[in-house]
């Protein structure tokens, strides 16, 4: 790992001097569903890792129901880039379905355009959590099915077993291929725009 | 990522972090977004704290947040308190995210499609 770092730290893509708008999107799944195999996929760097720690020492903790400790909360993330044009840069950061991460969701992911849930169709329920606070959290998502080959359900039944909203869109696709990722994330922005074009939530409002 | 031993940060003592910051917990403000894309606006100096230096050689061309954290193999929140500090002496400038809303508007969306289409 030491030498792939400073391998890549030797050839550290630069932005732009112009650049000046950083965008999020955050995409959400289980172990091993595939998110930092899509966020390889479509972005111009390889996959970067880190963490936030929160810790009793760190920002006041609020809303802490079912957490059990205070003492430290750590989350991993990977990230890849995407230039967008001479002013705007595209994050999108792949990032864990569990308990943990949802604790740290505002401090990290606030403002982000939206998220695609990407969902292993043999293993639904793993998805029903981050959908749940998702909308809890009222932030646009789409579900992205990826494909591990396993048995064929129709759109209908994925649906059915997620409970998703008629709105949300669900797309099939393979996060290996940079095609299939870019229209993940076309699909996020054009339901985004949707939204804001009816000027109505696409998720329930957020219970208080 | 094998051998967690060799990532700065995770495994750190907590007395590293701690005097990485001066003794501070918590940086003054919440202004730095994960993707606020940080500038150097000066070279580092001798006899300026390491992780000081290496933000400023990091940023000669903006780079986010989030980047900084991965190349320091630092907590997040440590690196927002490094570059409150910078901010704070002028060293760096900070270019903010424009969407800070639940909703971004369509002028930014639309140049999201664009890009993404260009890929």
């Amino acid at each position: 790992m030491d030498s792939a770092i400073s391998d890549q730290r030797e050839t550290r893509q630069t932005l732009q001097s112009t650049a000046d708008n950083g965008l999020k999107i955050v995409i959400v799944g289980g172990f091993g569903v595939g998110k930092t195999t899509m966020v390889r996929s479509v972005s111009e760097i390889r996959p970067l890792n880190t963490e936030e720690t929160m810790t009793k020492a760190g920002e006041a903790v609020d809303d802490t129901d079912g957490i059990a400790t205070k003492t430290a909360t750590t989350v991993a993330f990977d990230f890849g880039r995407i230039t967008l044009d001479a002013h705007n840069v595209l994050y999108l950061f792949g990032a864990p379905g569990q308990e943990r991460f949802w604790f740290l969701w505002d401090r990290l992911f606030s403002g982000t355009l939206g998220a695609v849930v990407l969902v292993d169709t043999r293993r639904l329920a793993d998805s029903w959590y981050a959908i749940d606070r998702l909308e809890h959290h009222g932030t646009p998502f789409v579900v992205a099915c990826n494909d591990f080959g396993g048995p064929a359900h129709t759109g209908d039944e994925i649906r059915a077993a997620l409970d998703l909203p008629e709105e949300v869109p669900l797309i099939f696709c393979d996060a290996r291929s940079r095609e299939s990722g870019k229209h993940v994330l076309i699909s996020l922005v054009q339901h985004l725009q949707t939204a804001v074009l009816t000027n109505q939530p696409t998720t329930p409002e957020p219970t208080p | 990522m094998s051998g967690s031993t060799s990532r700065p940060g995770r495994d750190d003592s907590p007395d590293r972090l701690y005097t990485l910051t001066g003794g501070r917990s918590r940086a003054g403000s919440d202004a730095f977004d994960l993707v606020t894309l940080v500038v150097a606006e000066c070279d580092p100096t001798p006899g300026m704290q390491s992780e000081h230096a290496a933000i400023l050689r990091m940023s000669q061309f903006p780079t986010a947040l989030v980047e900084i954290a991965a190349e320091l193999g630092l907590p997040v929140s440590i690196v927002r308190i490094l570059l409150a500090d910078l901010l704070g002496t002028g060293k760096i400038s900070a270019r903010h995210p424009r969407s800070a809303y639940r909703l971004p508007d369509l002028d930014i969306l639309e140049q999201v499609l664009v890009g993404l289409r260009n890929l």
